[in-house]
């Protein structure tokens, strides 16, 4: 929805919006797992990560400084994902 | 068959063809496709699916869209508006009919979703077609007949951009805020949720009932302001749960 009458002031979504690529890599979802950034230390659910781009090419960042923790590619040669600025990923308990 | 070993909250992980079987308009620009997925391995309210369009040069786009009903076998539907000058909105609420077919990957998502086991009050918020995902939560807790109170806000342009216009409009506990242009016999002038809304439709975070827990789904401002504003009224953060969409894309 373009919903003008609010201000589109940042071009972001959330970590949701990662749960059908990282599903495609990963088998099942990831969405309610935890992940540790890196750089900061911050840990967040990866749903609740803002995420930047477009369906092809999205990039989740860290909400405690911004630092990116996630990049998601999918280009005809194939899917990437870059994981490097985190420094773990939770699981919970299925 | 090994996909069915695993939990149904989870997404198989792979496209699969699914077929629409009927189309039903909620707005001038809105409408709701029932599409028939042959092993589609059911749902939990305020899951959404990957959709997927093929070219028949191979090009392809794809979109996040909210399923907006309750499990139904191997029916799921979307419920899909606009974006002018979209790439996949305007294929799927102007030009596909009946008997064509796509490609869905899911289900998906296991945060923003509502158990069948959840007995505590809910209250659901939603800005535009961020409404879709809230009424497939909204009829499954309808159905599944749980005591606890669950509230509706829903916040909308204009009389004529209501979604579900049939269900949602004289439905007790659900509150539909214009925020352009609301019927001349419409108490509340038109305007952007605010702290009185939720007080006067919303669930008190002291309730006898227990605290509820939130869902929040809209635009990405629209989400922020109404998180905000949950917190400032006493909800706590780990009881909302958000999910945001772009102004781009569609």
């Amino acid at each position: 929805m373009n919903d003008d009458e609010v201000p589109q002031t940042d071009a972001y979504v959330d970590g949701n919006t990662l749960a059908g690529p990282l599903s495609a890599v990963f088998g099942g979802d990831l969405t309610t797992a935890t992940a540790v950034c890196a750089g900061c230390g911050h840990a967040a659910q990866v749903a609740t990560l803002p995420v930047f781009g477009a369906p092809m090419g999205l990039v989740a960042r860290c909400p405690g400084c911004s630092q990116v923790l996630l990049g998601y590619t999918d280009l005809p040669g194939g899917r990437t994902l870059d994981m490097h600025g985190m420094a773990s990923l939770r699981l919970p308990i299925a | 068959m090994e996909r069915t070993a695993l939990p149904r909250a989870v997404g198989v992980g792979r496209w699969q063809e699914a077929r629409l079987v009927a189309l039903r308009d909620e707005s001038a620009s809105a409408r709701t496709l029932r599409f028939d997925v042959p092993d589609w391995p059911g749902h939990l309210p305020g899951q959404h699916v990957d959709l997927r369009l093929t070219a028949e040069d191979g090009y392809t786009a794809q979109r996040s869209y909210s399923l907006s009903a309750p499990p139904d076998g191997n029916h799921i539907e979307v419920t899909v508006q606009v974006v002018p000058d979209g790439e996949v909105s305007p294929y799927l609420v102007e030009d596909m009919q009946p008997g064509d077919a796509l490609e869905v990957l899911g289900p998906v998502g296991g945060w923003f979703v509502w158990r069948p086991e959840a007995a505590e009050p809910v209250l659901l918020i939603g800005g535009g077609s961020g409404v879709a995902p809230l009424r497939a939560i909204w009829k499954a807790r309808a159905s599944a007949g749980i005591a606890s109170p669950a509230r509706l806000l829903y916040s909308v342009r204009t009389p004529g951009d209501l979604l579900f216009s049939d269900e949602l409009l004289t439905a007790p506990g659900v509150a539909v805020l214009y925020t352009r242009g609301a019927p001349p016999d419409s108490p509340r002038a038109p305007h952007r949720i605010d702290a009185d809304d939720l007080d006067a439709h919303g669930l008190s975070p002291h309730g006898a009932d227990g605290p509820p827990t939130c869902y929040v789904c809209g635009p990405t401002p629209f989400v922020e302001a109404v998180t905000q504003m949950l917190i400032e009224t006493g909800h706590a953060a780990a009881r909302i749960r958000a999910e945001r969409f772009g102004a781009t894309g569609g």
